[in-house]
Parts: C-alpha cells; sequence; structure tokens
C-alpha cells in the first residue's frame, strides 16, 4: 500500500509570547520554536502503522522553505521512505485552498492508495486542505479520523470523531484522503542518533514550474482569502490576576474557595 | 439578490445549537444587507424540525430522502450542488463541526467558492464578505477578506453567537429530492458511543484541572494530591489524554464531558475553545498558566500568572494546613 502524508513545519505558540510583525498581517516568527504539526505527527506515525500492517512504503511531502527538510528528516526517522519539499516564492501567503491546489499537483502523478494529513494546523488552523485536495483529485476522504479499524478488498472502514465522544464509523473507496485526530496513536520517539541515520536521504525539491503551475495559481492571487490585519482579541474584563509569593497566592486561592467552593 | 442561507445541522434527531446560532447571524446579515435569511434542512422525517425552524427563517427549504437520513458528505454535497442552483446563496453558513470540517471544504472546492474555515464573526461590508478566525490555537484575530463570487462560505465556530428570541413567520418550501442514488465511494456505517468510562467528572462539585503545562504523566501525582486535598476531582484537557497521560473519561470539552462545577481550577490549560466550551458554565473559575497572554484568563474570574509546579505545591501544603 503506498501511502502519501502531508506534514508542516509550525511555530510552537501554546507556551510564547506572541507579538505583531511590521506588516500587521503576520505574526513575528523570530525567536519562535518549529516543530512538526502536532495532529501531522500522529498522521505520520498511522501512515507507519498501517505500512507495517498492510506493506507498501511512505512519502512525506511538506510545503515550506529549507528548515522543512528538519521536519521531514523527522518522519524519515519515524520510518518513512521519501520525501519530497514542495517550495517557490510565488506559494507565500497561500490559504487552505491554494495549499491544496499545490499539494495536489505534486501527489498527482505519484502512486497512492492512501493520503493521510493532520486534521488541522497549530497556526493557521484552517481544517479545510485534506477534504479539498480530496475534491480536487476527486477522491473520497474522511475527516476527523480516530481509528482506522481495517481496510480490506480496496476499502476503508474509519472511525470520525463527533462531539461529545460519540463516533460516526464510515466505508470509504480507496483511494482516499484521511484527516487524522489527535490522540489516535502514540507516535514513536525519534532520537538524534536516529535523524542522523536518514541524514544523506536526498529530498526531492519542486518548485512552482515543475509542478507546471501558473503563478496565478498559488500564494494571495491562487487564494480563495486573503488577510486583512492580525489583531489581538479584546479582552473583556478579563481575569482578577492574583499576585505575591507563592504562598501569599495559597492564601488568596484559600479564601475564594471558602467564600465560593463552599469548601469548609 | 443572493439570500443568506444557513445549513441546519441536526443529528439523532434533534437540531443542533449550532443551527440556531448560525440563524441568529444570519438574521442579523439579512437585516443589514436586505437579503433574504432561509435556512436548508436535509433530512428524512424531519417534517417537524422544519415547524420549529419556521420562526427562525423566512424560508425553510426543506429536501426529505430516506438517502439523507444519515450525514454523508458526499450525498449532502451532491443535494447541496443541486439546491445552490436554484438558490443562489450570496452567503452559505455551515458549522465548523464535524459535520461542517468534513462537507464544507469539498463543497467549496466543487462550487468554486470562497471559503473561510472556523470564523468567530462575519461581515458584510459594500458587498465584500469579511470573517474574524482566531489561528494560533486563540492567541491571535485575523480578518480575512473572501475573494469577490457570486457565491461564498463560511463555517461558524459553535458557541460565536448568543442567541436572543425572535420569532419570524417563515414558510416551509418543500423541494423534491435531488439525490440519485446512494454513493458507493462513502457509506454511513453506524454510530458508535463512547465505551462509559469508571468516573463521572459531571458529578465532581469541585474540578482540577490539568493541561499540557503538567508537561509529563510523572507530575500527575502532584495534582491528583491537591484534588485528594480539596476532596476535588482530577478531570484534564485533550492534551493530556491524547498523550494518555489521563483516561478519556477524564476529558472536559467538545469532544469530552461538558461540566459545571462550583468550582474549576485550570491548571496549565491554555483554554482553547474547544475545551472553553465544555467548562464555561462553571460558578468559578481559576486559572494557573505560564502566559499572562493565554485565552484561559477570558473566562477565568481568578487568574495566576506563573509556575505551576512553584504554586501548586504551596497551594497544596496550605490547603492541608486550612481544611487538613
Amino acid at each position: 500500500m503506498e501511502i502519501i502524508v502531508c506534514i508542516k513545519r509550525v511555530p510552537e505558540t501554546a507556551d510564547a509570547d506572541i507579538v505583531i510583525d511590521k506588516t500587521g498581517r503576520d505574526i513575528e516568527r523570530e525567536g519562535l520554536v518549529f516543530d512538526i504539526n502536532e495532529w501531522d505527527n500522529y498522521a505520520v506515525e498511522e501512515a507507519i502503522l498501517l505500512k507495517e500492517k498492510y506493506g507498501g512504503s511512505v512519502t512525506v511531502i511538506s510545503l515550506g522553505p529549507e528548515e522543512a527538510n528538519e521536519t521531514l528528516r523527522k518522519a524519515l526517522a519515524m520510518g518513512a521512505y521519501k520525501a519530497i519539499r514542495l517550495t517557490d516564492p510565488a506559494f507565500q501567503d497561500s490559504d487552505g485552498y491554494a495549499i491544496a491546489r499545490i499539494l495536489s499537483r505534486a501527489i498527482g502523478p505519484l502512486p497512492y492508495d492512501l493520503i493521510l494529513t493532520g486534521v488541522q494546523t497549530e497556526d493557521d488552523g484552517y481544517g479545510q486542505v485534506g477534504p479539498t485536495l480530496a475534491e480536487i483529485l476527486q477522491i473520497p476522504h474522511a475527516s476527523i479520523v480516530n481509528k482506522i479499524e481495517a481496510i480490506e478488498n480496496g476499502r476503508a472502514r474509519v472511525h470520525r470523531e463527533l462531539e461529545g465522544g460519540l463516533d460516526e464509523v464510515v466505508d470509504l473507496e480507496l483511494p482516499a484522503v484521511l484527516t487524522i485526530q489527535s490522540g489516535i496513536n502514540e507516535p514513536r520517539y525519534v532520537s538524534i542518533m536516529g535523524i542522523r541515520r536518514v541524514a544523506k536521504i536526498e529530498i526531492k525539491v519542486l518548485d512552482l514550474h515543475e509542478l507546471s503551475m501558473k503563478p496565478d495559481e498559488a500564494g494571495e492571487p491562487g487564494s480563495m482569502t486573503v488577510v486583512e490585519r492580525v489583531f489581538f482579541p479584546p479582552t473583556g474584563e478579563g481575569a482578577q490576576i492574583l499576585e505575591g509569593t507563592a504562598d501569599e497566592i495559597a492564601d488568596k486561592v484559600i479564601s475564594i474557595l471558602k467564600e465560593k467552593g463552599g469548601v469548609a | 439578490m443572493g439570500n443568506i442561507i444557513v445549513l441546519v445541522e441536526h443529528r439523532r434527531g434533534e437540531i443542533r445549537d449550532i443551527t440556531f446560532e448560525m440563524l441568529m447571524k444570519g438574521k442579523k446579515l439579512s437585516e443589514s444587507t436586505g437579503r433574504p435569511l432561509n435556512a436548508i434542512l436535509f433530512g428524512n422525517n424531519v417534517g417537524g424540525m422544519a415547524e420549529q425552524l419556521r420562526s427562525r427563517a423566512k424560508r425553510v427549504v426543506l429536501i426529505e430522502d430516506q438517502k439523507l437520513e444519515n450525514f454523508n458528505s458526499e450525498t449532502y454535497q451532491q443535494a447541496l450542488r443541486n439546491v445552490i442552483e436554484g438558490e443562489k446563496p450570496f452567503l452559505l453558513l455551515i458549522g465548523h463541526t464535524a459535520f461542517g470540517m468534513d462537507l464544507a471544504p469539498s463543497l467549496a472546492a466543487l462550487l468554486n467558492a470562497p471559503l473561510a474555515t472556523d470564523c468567530i464573526d462575519v461581515m458584510v461590508e459594500d458587498n465584500r464578505i469579511k470573517a474574524i478566525r482566531q489561528p494560533y490555537g486563540g492567541k491571535v484575530n485575523v480578518e480575512v477578506c473572501l475573494k469577490p463570487a457570486e457565491q461564498s462560505m463560511v463555517t461558524v465556530r459553535p458557541a460565536s453567537f448568543s442567541v436572543e428570541e425572535y420569532s419570524l413567520d417563515g414558510e416551509i418550501i418543500r423541494v423534491s429530492s435531488p439525490v440519485t442514488g446512494e454513493s458507493a465511494s462513502k457509506r454511513f456505517v453506524e454510530y458508535v458511543e463512547a465505551a462509559a468510562g469508571e468516573l463521572d467528572i459531571t458529578q465532581a462539585p469541585i474540578l482540577v484541572s490539568v493541561g499540557r503545562g503538567i508537561k509529563g504523566p510523572e507530575n500527575i501525582p502532584v495534582v491528583q494530591e491537591l484534588a485528594d486535598s480539596l476532596g476535588a476531582v482530577l478531570s484534564c484537557s485533550r492534551p493530556v489524554v491524547d498523550k494518555k497521560w489521563l483516561p478519556k473519561d477524564r476529558q472536559v470539552g467538545t469532544s469530552g464531558k461538558t461540566v459545571k462545577p462550583k468550582v474549576y481550577i485550570a491548571i496549565g490549560i491554555s483554554g482553547a475553545f474547544q475545551h472553553a466550551a465544555g467548562m464555561k458554565g462553571s460558578g468559578t473559575i481559576i486559572a494557573i498558566n505560564r502566559d499572562s497572554k493565554a485565552p484561559i484568563f477570558n473566562i477565568a474570574q481568578y487568574g495566576i500568572v506563573g509556575d505551576l509546579f512553584k504554586i501548586v505545591p504551596a497551594l497544596k501544603g496550605k490547603i492541608k494546613e486550612a481544611f487538613g
């Protein structure tokens, strides 16, 4: 079984101080730590588990600058066989639709039975690239997949995660796109030695021209949405911040608990 | 002039809240633009739902078909494509839910319609559609402008709009089903309920809840002890379950449980909307987080900005003294 996984290198912002850049249309990336998008990490692991079970090989694709090689190498170290990086100045500012179109041009000529993506990315959070890619490639899709039950007779039976702990089981004809939900597996740990072992594997790089695309099919001209401005969410009243030493704060929390929590 | 259309979301016989939230926004947009507000309802034996929606939209377009009984993005897409040719929506609103996330992107690609996903607000200015999104886990807002087009689509994040009372005298328009056959490439099989856990966190009067900030399973005992000292139950956010540090029955949020304890202590939880949706009804929310800009501080009444590994032990010690 041939599996393609689309992955992205993203800034880790959960614990970081975010600054809006000079253009006012993006955040400042300088100083942020980057890693593979969390959902994509689960997608790579799932692809490798499927390869181990059903045979075949895993190819990882990423759209991004040279630094995205790190992310691709991490996936190679996890067990992917081939890596492809798509890069071109014309790809800058692509929205979810344009990203899906660029990916479709790279994937179109390749052999595949299954294409996996993460449900969404930690940065843009569109949650649309996988199903859009499926529509462009004219193949079925299932989003928010939290379990792949079986793959047999050219079909896949998968669970989609709905709200409130309910799953929906769907049966798809292959090839298909699945967007993978976090928690579906336990992604394997990649050591520095593991990354070193794959350091010599060549990463194929393709640009706009090599993908037979025109400049107006990517970037802002090829997008359906354009970012006008980035701003901090209005905070409203916000929380009353308790200050002091750890002990002083603890005392304040205890009086709140006594007052509000009915704790004697 | 194109309509504003809301795609009704329902599951197992009930209209989902997101539908009323989108209709509320749709009504406001309808008033400001003079465009009619329509709801589209697909299903099987859902006439009762159409009646229920009549007061919330000018027209309820109803298509009933056994093949539309359960959601299948391919069947819905086929039906919507047909209806849209007649309805010519200026703006189609769909929920950014498990339902909408499976349907909207591929439908937009099929129709060549601009789509903005996971939006917390939608505006129409001079016939241009703009939307507010919240990327980076809710740390910033982004205003996006959709490319001018005959028809556009926006998916709406649940709980973005509060629903007010209003009553329209809408009409129900029955349309014959355009669905020709069962989709062979994608089939709905069944619903599967999550196995009931041992623990029911929804009954706890006090919840001590941990998130990604706890860093590793080796740190869980510290917060468990804090919970024990308070007679509270330990719960958590999604990343903690994804990493298998705590079982699924402890998860608070959209894909876990909705809780309303008297006191909710959020430790190392950033407060992404999926989590907030499951706990913002709590009586008093106290949040401990390193990042003063974490969204959790917008819903908490009390905040502590600092290192949880210093604050939690101090708090545990003092609580033992106070309530020992």
